[in-house]
């Protein structure tokens, strides 16, 4: 059977499956289980009620369970076997992996991705959003800043492959540097150090269009009143804007800030398509992809420690959450 | 800003001037890839893209066939046209010698001469010298060659010459029988020429067809079977009351953050252990276990804002739970529904990861990510014009999707982090 068939059949089978559980499912509910036409319904239907919460949560908290909370501890315990994954080794997998230089340089580089890559795109987010507020035109501007969000991570390295290729008559990169009167092209993804920042880039120039949406729209909520006593004071634009702007979206820019960072723990496809994690280019993702499928026990490691990472926000994203519906 | 007094045009000036240039720097790349696509592999290499609206100096070599070779004077005589009997182009240089491929310019003879020198001590030597001169004029010989010797004009030979015109026709003569075709360079300034030679050669003999039609195969259910699972449970944590509601929702928030990577081996196993495997029914359910989050949070979120009378009298009306979330809630919560299957079909149809380790590593269910990283970049890795094709072919959905939905992707960002 060609897979999309398969795959039509899918959809056919799943979306009818869903609508029959949750059709059948509410109507044995009221019809059999506990009946409304019976000798008291409203205990019945108090009863019912109680229990038709869980029939609509089921089949979501069923998958999230299996896919998602299942894998932290499964991923955990497996971390803690040996790469055939028969022998118990505690936390040698740690071990080994704290003294391998190959992690301490990944390590150090997603620190570097970290700091670098949420930073600039919020930064630059802002700047745009600002530009363009007032521009005639700025709804095309921002558009074509945010198109970069539709292109996939291999897309994406692709593209900016072009541009840094190691031939002055296809890399924009080395054309400049010709016409600037450099003898000899230059593989800038060699170029031990910088070449992070160059794979960074590319992160940059996806995420600048998401940060510029979402910090447009929370200028665009500030009260003009605010704005307009400033300037009646005497405020520069850049004191309105510094002074004025930026501290009433501060918790957009934190909420922008943590959602680019969880990103940058995932994205493993730049790299791996960039330079494969050569030059000293490997982040964790990458650096855990290179022993997918060889070492289990090795992977879950490092997966366990991108998640440890990852957790602060996770517990900040929950206090909000709950502060919230308060 | 508009009113501050003095400081607008200035300002405003500047702003135009920098939005313009950040647009410009945003684009190039993704310009340089899109021309780059149409142009072929040596077009690429010879020179940059944003040269490629202009006309392309082009050096080569060309052998003519040795018809019409006709004598004179003990010199074969061939003549014809340098760019073969249809071609066309303009001569800018040309040469007798792959040293010296473009040292004439049309309307000038090259030729090569056997000649005698005589050296600074007397003694008389022979040597060859190379020069170009017009058409109907004799060769003016310099004084003296490179070393510095006499040069005895009147014993020149002719040993072979060419001559060329702008149009191609060319005139070649050399000394005694013509037994292999000559090699003559040219270098001729050819117009810009686009094609879809590129696409032709992906779609058609590269298997991106295949990598096509799987990636919308992974796509399509993963998309569509989330939302139908997530929309009832966000109805449930938005109208229903029953204990533990809080816990729930702050179970998804929490859940939105866990990094995939982590569920990767465990889950692999799984499906292995219960039969799956590595296969388009593993990727379907990882994908949709993995969007589960986002969509709960996201349509929660959504529907919570529904106005709270018409839910309630719906239900004074006599209608149920099941009944109220198909006939009023879900066909309000359109909006938030597109948000999400878009927000999933791009982040599916874009996903590197989970394809890698969910689907069988073999090249017929390869979707078109795992093709070009895994396949094209190895081992296509110096045809650019390939590359490119591909890269436009994968990301062509994406961007029709995201520019003809925008409204609704921009929506779905600003309910899922602003609050």
């Amino acid at each position: 059977m060609s897979p999309l068939v398969q795959g039509l059949l899918t959809i056919f089978i799943g979306v009818g499956g869903c609508v029959g559980y949750f059709f059948l499912s509410n109507l044995i509910l009221d019809k059999v289980i506990f009946p409304t036409r019976s000798e008291n319904p409203g205990l019945n239907i108090n009863r019912a009620n109680l229990v038709r919460p869980w029939l609509f949560l089921f089949p979501a908290m069923a998958a999230l369970g299996l896919y998602l909370v299942y894998p932290v501890i499964g991923s955990f315990w497996r971390s803690l076997y040996n790469r055939s994954g028969d022998e118990f080794i505690g936390l040698g997998n740690y071990m080994t992996m704290f003294s391998d230089d190959g992690f301490q340089v990944a390590l150090f580089n997603n620190f570097l991705w970290v700091l670098f890559v949420p930073a600039s795109a919020t930064f630059l987010g802002l700047l745009v959003a600002q530009l363009t507020d007032r521009l005639k035109w700025g709804n095309i501007a921002k558009s074509l800043i945010f198109m970069p969000m539709a292109i996939s991570f291999v897309g994406a390295s692709l593209i900016w492959k072009f541009v840094y290729a190691n031939n002055a008559d296809i890399g924009l990169i080395n054309a400049l540097r010709d016409f600037f009167g450099a003898e000899e092209p230059l593989d800038v993804l060699q170029v031990r150090f910088w070449n992070n920042f160059f794979l960074m880039f590319i992160l940059i120039w996806i995420q600048t269009g998401f940060a510029m949406v979402i910090l447009s729209a929370a200028l665009r909520g500030i009260p003009e009143e605010t704005v307009e006593a400033a300037i009646i004071d005497g405020a520069n634009p850049f004191q309105v804007f510094f002074k004025i702007k930026v501290p009433q979206i501060m918790g957009t820019i934190v909420v922008v800030w943590t959602t680019i960072t969880i990103l940058v723990l995932k994205v493993f496809d730049i790299v791996y398509t960039m330079t494969g994690g050569n030059f000293g280019t490997e982040i964790l993702p990458s650096y855990m992809m290179s022993y997918m499928f060889r070492d289990d026990g090795r992977a879950t490691a490092v997966a366990f420690v991108i998640m440890i990472i990852v957790l602060p926000v996770m517990i900040w994203n929950i206090r909000q959450a709950r502060a919230e519906m308060r | 800003m508009d009113n501050i007094a003095g400081t607008k045009s200035s300002l405003s000036w500047a702003v135009h001037i920098s939005v313009v240039a950040l647009v410009v720097l945003w684009l190039i790349p993704t310009v340089g890839l899109l021309v780059s696509s149409f142009r072929d592999r040596d077009a690429i290499t010879a020179t940059g893209w944003w040269l490629s609206p202009f006309s392309v100096e082009q050096a080569y070599r060309v052998q003519p066939e040795l018809d019409g070779v006709t004598e004179d004077n003990g010199y074969s005589v061939l003549e014809g046209n340098l760019f073969g009997a249809e071609g066309s182009g303009e001569v800018s240089g040309f040469g007798i010698t792959a040293r010296a491929p473009n040292a004439a310019s049309p309307g000038q003879v090259y030729a090569r001469f056997n000649v005698d020198v005589e050296e600074p001590d007397g003694t008389i030597d022979d040597t060859r010298l190379e020069l170009a001169y017009p058409v109907g004029s004799d060769p003016a010989f310099p004084e003296t060659d490179d070393d510095g010797n006499r040069i005895l004009t009147d014993t020149a030979v002719l040993d072979r010459s060419l001559e060329a015109q702008v149009n191609g026709d060319f005139r070649y003569v050399s000394e005694g029988e013509l037994r292999r075709a000559p090699s003559l360079y040219v270098t001729s300034l050819s117009p810009p020429r686009f094609s879809l030679e590129n696409y032709r050669t992906i779609l058609f003999s590269n298997g991106m067809d295949v990598a096509f039609i799987n990636t919308f195969t992974v796509t399509i259910p993963a998309t569509i079977i989330p939302i139908l699972i997530a929309a009832f449970a966000a109805y449930a944590l938005a109208w229903m009351d029953f204990k533990g509601r809080g816990f729930l929702i702050a179970m998804v928030v929490g859940l939105l953050v866990v990094p995939l990577q982590l569920a990767l081996v465990p889950l692999l196993q799984l499906h292995n252990k219960v039969g799956i495997g590595q296969s388009f029914l593993g990727i379907w359910l990882a994908h949709t276990g993995f969007g589960l989050p986002l969509a709960i949070y996201l349509l929660r979120n959504y529907m919570v804002g529904l106005p709270r009378d018409i839910i309630e009298s719906a239900k004074v009306d006599g209608a149920t739970d099941f009944q109220v979330f198909t006939k009023i809630v879900l066909p309000l919560s359109f909006p938030a529904l597109a948000s999400f299957a878009i927000f999933q079909f791009l982040w599916v149809w874009n996903d590197l990861l989970v394809a890698k380790v969910f689907l069988p590593s073999n090249s017929e269910s390869w979707v078109m990510t795992v093709k070009i990283a895994d396949d094209l970049l190895g081992s296509r890795g110096g045809d650019w014009g390939i590359l490119a094709g591909a890269a436009f072919i994968s990301i062509a959905v994406p961007l029709a999707v995201f520019f003809t939905m925008q409204r609704y992707l921009v929506r779905g960002l600003l309910a899922g982090s602003v609050k």
